[in-house]
């Protein structure tokens, strides 16, 4: 379990972190995200110490760190694993070698070293690359063994910034597909930090936007993802943009906030309004163990508006109005 | 042409050829024993001294600025004079350590001096090539500075020192060359004294050829070296 609270870092006058409070549950994982330079790597730096936070405290399974000597820090910190972007492997040892690191640092015997780097190695299922230098291994190869590595000590965190960025879907999809599996098998509660909203729908329990230094929104997935008037849930479920409105006619985007939602709303709502309702597009999707939907339609603009929108709410759906036909003429 | 004149009556004052391996080997091996000596003082003192500047530095280990400027200082003082007038200016301390200011022994007191200050910079400048990212990795996983250090730091930073080596042992050889001229003995003494002050081409053509094919030599097993380490 990790709580930070209150975390301020500044560089000088320039506060990068503003008063960050935030709790991660053990066994869950947390993804944070935000832009570029929005603090997320300040962030993960302060969360194992690597930069001191100007205030506040981080607290791994109850144990603040943020007040402890060099000494203390040094075991405290065998219980957070860290992920690197771009796995940061030496690259004159081999995959086993680099796994290796974090146990040599505690003085394990050889014998001891040997058997946990086999059970790491097998865990991310590179056993049979592990004489292979860096160089030798695919990117999705290398940040295995990052989080073999991560995992050496046996953490009960996991921190990774931004372990899967610049890799190719289908390797994100097998490092994610990992994470999961060690929350599962092995309790570790993990921070994902990362920009790829994809990585949090799909593995994220809790999600956390960090803007311009202070977290602007954050929650359960399956619940952000609801909110109708959210631009976290809107960036985490995008809708296409709106096809233009044939005239008379009014382009609906509309988004799921009840986790269940009655599989007939289609017809339903417009048998209610009595009138035929053009799907132009949309997703349903399983996030954070929920149904989420996002639908693009077309439906006549003789209806009132807030008509329409009440009757989706009955059934659970948010609906705006995406442009209407009159707007578009006004523009060209 | 005045060149070929010239030359061919230095020929004629040449030691006779069945001669020479019995000058030259002996001065091979006083070159060997110099260089060998001047590299184990040079890697002892300036590997350290390197590692201490980079790491006082903002970048390393245990930032440090005022230790940073003092050492960084001391290295570039052991840089900054031409060889042969750092050797003249460091007499009285020669004299002090070795008792003498002439021979194999005086020559090793400057030439540890200008090697150590050299080697500290290559040691600083390979351990800086070695990403920042990579020290994070030791610190995240808990190691002490020293670990840091020997793991991940000269793990790393290996083949940049082992070509920075080959630099420098060829310096080295270039310095006892130098050196001949307090009568260090060893090749170059040997290609000074006999060669050129005595007019004896044989023993010059042989000094240079013997120089030539050690440094030939030394890069390439020096570059052999680099290309194995870096895997």
């Amino acid at each position: 379990m990790i709580e930070i609270s209150g975390l301020t870092k500044r560089y000088g006058s320039h506060t990068v972190l503003d008063n960050i409070n935030f709790a991660v549950d053990s066994g869950s994982i947390a993804a944070i995200v935000g832009r570029s330079g929005a603090g997320k790597s300040t962030l993960f730096r302060c969360v194992n110490l690597l930069e001191r936070p100007t205030s506040g405290t981080v607290r791994v399974d109850g144990q603040e760190l943020t007040h402890l000597s060099r000494r203390e820090l040094r075991t405290a910190r065998r219980a957070i694993g860290t992920v690197f972007q771009s796995a940061n492997l030496l690259r004159r040892l081999t995959a086993a070698q680099n796994v290796a690191l974090p146990l040599r640092f505690l003085g394990l015997s050889d014998e001891e070293v040997h058997q946990r780097v086999r059970e790491l190695l097998e865990r991310v299922g590179l056993l049979h690359r592990a004489n292979h230098y860096p160089a030798q291994l695919s990117g999705g190869q290398r940040q295995r063994v990052g989080i073999a590595r991560g995992l050496a000590t046996r953490p009960s965190v996991l921190l990774s910034d931004e372990a899967t960025s610049g890799l190719d879907p289908e390797t994100t999809r097998s490092i994610l597909r990992l994470l999961t599996e060690l929350r599962d098998d092995l309790g570790v509660t993990i921070v994902v930090i990362t920009h790829e909203m994809d990585v949090v729908r799909s593995v994220a329990d809790v999600v956390a936007h960090l803007d311009r230094g202070r977290i602007v929104e954050s929650g359960r997935v399956g619940e952000v993802v609801r909110r109708s008037d959210s631009p976290l849930a809107t960036s985490l479920l995008p809708t296409d943009p709106a096809p233009a409105p044939l005239a008379g006619e009014v382009v609906w985007q509309l988004r799921y906030t009840d986790a269940i939602v009655d599989p007939n709303w289609l017809t339903r709502v417009s048998r209610e309004l009595d009138t035929d309702i053009a799907l132009l597009s949309g997703l349903v999707e399983t996030v954070g163990g929920d149904h989420a939907g996002r639908l693009t339609v077309r439906m006549s603009g003789r209806l009132s508006p807030a008509t329409v929108a009440g009757a989706f709410a009955a059934y659970g759906i948010h609906a705006q109005v995406a442009s209407a036909a009159d707007e578009l003429a006004v523009a060209s | 042409m005045t060149g070929s004149v010239v030359t061919g009556h230095v020929l004629a004052l040449g030691t006779p050829w069945d001669g020479v391996p019995a000058l030259v080997l002996p001065a091979l091996g006083q070159t060997a024993e110099m260089v060998g000596i001047v590299m184990s003082i040079v890697v002892c003192l300036g590997g350290p001294l390197g590692l201490l500047i980079f790491n006082t530095s903002p970048r390393g280990l245990a930032p440090h600025p005022r230790v940073n400027a003092s050492v960084s200082w001391v290295a570039n003082l052991g840089r900054s004079l031409p060889f042969l007038v750092l050797m003249a200016t460091v007499i009285p301390f020669t004299q002090l350590v070795v008792g003498t200011t002439i021979g194999v022994q005086a020559a090793i007191i400057p030439m540890s001096i200008a090697g150590t200050a050299f080697f500290a910079r290559i040691t600083e400048n390979a351990v800086r090539e070695v990403p920042p990212e990579l020290l994070d990795v030791g610190v995240a996983s808990g190691a002490s500075r020293w670990q840091i250090i020997r793991s991940i730091q000269l793990t790393e930073a290996l083949p940049g020192l082992a070509a920075g080596l080959t630099l420098n042992i060829i310096a080295m050889i270039e310095y006892s060359a130098i050196a001949g001229a307090i009568g260090a003995g060893g090749i170059g003494y040997l290609a000074v004294n006999d060669g050129y002050e005595q007019f004896d081409a044989h023993i010059m053509l042989a000094c240079i050829g013997t120089l030539i094919l050690i440094v030939q030599v030394i890069q390439f097993t020096g570059d052999r070296v680099v290309r194995y380490l870096l895997h």
